[in-house]
């Protein structure tokens, strides 16, 4: 099973994997959701969605369905 | 005086922009922090030194010139029409000194235009406790720029940037790195094909989806010089670019930036932890909104009865002391009621826009939005359609407004199109004072009777949006890909002074934009209850006078009989008459039957109407209240304003769409008639029967 920020824990950390443009949102990448970043799952909401994230020192807030298009290596 | 210098403020949302905007200009706007605050066109004018001055354009906040919302074309198109009169002369890109890595991705994006350009660095109070240095000589070099460290809410570093602006010309506007690297091949066929053009301007032209003025789209896509690329390949390129400048900046702050983490403090963590908590989070946020209409309700109604009260004595004052005439009547029979309907909303609508602005400026709205996305995505809504909902509380204007920033079209449309069903302000006045007349003034178990009844009309009317959107949700089928990105911004102690600049410019505006019509209206319906066509009108005082022959009892009686004749047979009684047939089945007379219909110009207008129509020719009770409380029922006999015809009123207010101006900003944001014509046939339609069946069953 592929790994994606979706399936953090509270707290946990992971590196972003390479992933295609065809499936995260440019703006992501804009806001700082880059490959080879650092993210952590801050917070979420009820029912894990959405899931309110630090990456690399930019605090977003994305949805689950999102979350799940990006691959993650656990540090 | 000499050629203004043209500046656009450019910059991601929540760096403080509008702040900045602020210190240089001396114009009094808002800071907002949630994106989109600053939609409209703000534009101001600050002194520099030399007696010269600069032309400041607060443009919309934006994250990359990569367009993804209505705001960001704003920005874009401004930038590649040089023949646009606003076009700048040097852009000023404000940062955030916390989150200068994503910040300066729009800044090489702006400078890749080859635009002169100055880096303000915004908060710099900050720097000291997050533990921040910056070297400001190699950022000035490696970003060819230069820059102006300032903090907007210390006051400080604003006139090191009115000096940079005003030497301009000095300004670099080579860029810091060329997009054309990240395919050489593809931009050097671009450029033999337009040897006079920027190539990130033709990049962003190919790229972009939005409207360019003078750089004609299909005649570069119809080129055959170059071969276009596909869509994929486009996005690829465009995340590579992407990528690039992250790289570009990176490398940049590793020499630029040093944080000491020891010395960094962060509320955020220990904050969040509670504010956006799934059960704390939850309650807070219902505290909250307990507390703000419960401020509503009690505490404004205080200054409400004074100026009820005080409008009533003034227009008797106007009464006693001017001569008798046409003209004393207009003032204090027309205008003075008038200008009462408008005052008496001072006081809600200044409350309503002192808590949205604090929860806005604090960062607490972006928690709202991030709590309730789960929930509000169930009826076809999104997290970022609570602001707009709130907002719609104020009025549904700013409200459909704010629904700029959901960037999924079918989220953002039903939004839209619910946002009418929320309580704005122009309905409580409605609401208050015919609560005020039909429901009875008791406590049970602490708890008032009439603020309950409020309460359940601010329910219903968001229940019903919020039911409307899920049903649009199954009936539209426009599909839109969505996605759902939100920042959430440091907490920050809100300005006072921002705060209550927006307090005072939103209730001004409200007032004014508002009291125009209502004055209007409020003359228009004196002058056509005091005249009246033909002899019944003219000769009232001889026909009821001969009616009343023997009945006669006092003269006062007799004048009251004539006045309401005359009323009657005045033009307002003819047209009230003449849609009576429609209003009686809800347990209406012909005078709110008028009052209704001069609501849909907006709604605050039916307590001026009914001021006004009530105080033509009644001299015995002041306040407005007491007026409708004598009024009769011609129909059933008994008090006019009973418990079935309150209810059915209440109603009526609670679902008809009676106000010009939503529709207008409906058409405006949808760019259609066909959305407003819905919206207006619909819930009025719906607030008719709901009304009708309310009077039937309770009368």
């Amino acid at each position: 099973m592929k790994l994606t920020v979706a399936h953090l824990k509270r707290g946990q950390r992971g590196i972003i994997k390479e992933f295609s443009v065809d499936n995260v949102p440019l703006k992501l990448l804009e806001m700082g959701c880059l490959p080879g970043n650092q993210v952590e799952l801050v917070q979420t909401a009820p029912f894990r969605d959405p899931m309110y994230l630090n990456i690399n020192g930019s605090h977003l807030a994305i949805r689950k369905e999102t979350a799940l298009l990006i691959e993650i290596e656990l540090i | 005086m000499g050629k203004q210098i043209n500046v656009a403020l450019i910059g991601n949302p929540n760096t403080g922009k509008t702040s900045v905007f602020n210190q240089l200009t001396g114009l009094n706007q808002q800071v907002g922090n949630y994106p989109g605050i600053t939609v409209e066109k703000k534009e101001g004018i600050c002194k520099l030194p030399r007696g010269l001055k600069a032309h400041i354009l607060d443009l919309p906040g934006t994250y990359s010139l990569n367009a993804s919302s209505l705001d960001e074309n704003v920005v874009i198109e401004l930038l590649l029409n040089k023949n646009d009169k606003d076009f700048p002369d040097v852009a000023v890109v404000v940062s955030d000194v916390e989150n200068l890595k994503r910040n300066l991705l729009l800044f090489t994006q702006i400078k890749d235009l080859e635009i002169p350009t100055i880096l303000v660095i915004n908060m710099a109070d900050r720097m000291k406790r997050k533990g921040i240095t910056l070297d400001i000589d190699v950022l000035e070099e490696k970003l060819n720029t230069k820059i102006a460290l300032v903090s907007a809410r210390k006051n400080t570093g604003i006139d090191e940037l009115k000096e940079l602006i005003l030497n301009y010309k000095n300004l670099s506007t080579e860029p810091c790195l060329h997009a054309s690297i990240m395919d050489p091949e593809y931009f050097g066929r671009l450029r033999k094909a337009f040897p006079n053009q920027s190539l990130y301007k033709l990049w962003l032209v190919i790229t972009q989806d939005v409207n360019f003025g003078n750089v004609n789209r299909h005649a570069l896509n119809s080129t055959t010089n170059f071969h276009t690329k596909s869509t994929g390949d486009l996005k690829r390129l465009q995340q590579k670019e992407t990528i690039l400048r992250y790289q570009f900046i990176n490398g940049l702050l590793k020499e630029g930036l040093s944080i000491d983490l020891n010395s960094a403090t962060d509320l955020r963590i220990r904050f969040d932890r509670i504010l956006t908590h799934r059960v704390w989070g939850y309650l807070i946020f219902f505290f909250i909104l307990l507390i703000i209409f419960q401020a509503i309700y009690n505490w404004s109604s205080y200054p409400m009865d004074f100026i009820d009260s005080t409008f009533a004595s003034l227009s008797e004052w106007a009464k006693n002391v001017m001569p008798v005439g046409p003209f004393t009547n207009l003032i204090s029979e027309g205008i003075i009621p008038g200008l009462g309907g408008i005052v008496i909303f001072i006081p809600q609508i200044a409350f309503l826009f002192l808590f949205i602005s604090i929860l806005e400026e604090s960062g607490y709205m972006s928690r709202v939005v991030f709590l309730m996305d789960r929930i509000m995505r169930r009826f076809g809504l999104s997290g970022k359609s609570v602001v707009p909902l709130v907002s719609g509380t104020a009025c549904a204007i700013p409200a459909v407004m704010a629904a700029r920033n959901i960037e999924n079209w079918k989220e953002r449309l039903i939004t839209i199109l619910v946002i009418p069903f929320t309580t704005c302000s122009a309905r409580l006045p409605v609401y208050l004072i015919i609560i005020a007349l039909v429901i009875p003034d008791e406590t049970y178990f602490g708890l008032n009777l009439q603020g309950l009844t409020l309460m359940l009309l601010y329910l219903i009317g968001f229940g019903t949006a919020i039911f409307s959107a899920w049903i649009l949700n199954q009936v539209l089928k426009i599909k839109s890909k969505s996605y759902f990105v939100i920042e959430m911004p440091n907490y920050k102690v809100p300005l006072v002074k921002n705060v209550a600049i927006n307090v005072i410019e939103k209730t001004k505006s409200f007032v004014f934009g508002a009291g125009k019509i209502i004055l209007a209206i409020s003359i228009i319906l004196w002058v056509l209850a005091s005249y009246g066509p033909g002899e019944n009108f003219s000769n009232a005082e001889e026909i009821v006078s001969a009616q009343h022959t023997q009945t006669v009892n006092s003269e006062t009686g007799l004048e009251q009989e004539i006045a309401a004749y005359k009323l009657k047979h005045s033009y307002i009684g003819i047209i009230g008459r003449g849609i009576e047939p429609v209003v009686t089945p809800l347990g209406y007379d012909w005078k709110i039957g008028i009052a209704i219909v001069s609501s849909f110009a907006a709604r605050e207008v039916f307590v001026g109407t009914l001021a006004t129509i009530y105080s033509v020719g009644n001299d015995e009770e002041e306040t407005i209240k007491n007026r409708m409380a004598a009024e009769v029922n011609p129909v059933l006999g008994g008090p006019l304003f009973t418990f079935a015809s309150g209810v059915s009123l209440l109603l009526f207010y609670a679902f008809a769409l009676q106000c010009m101006s939503t529709l207008a900003i409906v058409k405006k944001e949808t760019n259609t008639w066909k959305w407003p014509i819905l919206q207006l046939v619909i819930m009025s339609g719906f607030a008719y029967v709901v009304a009708l069946i309310a009077f039937q069953v309770l009368k």
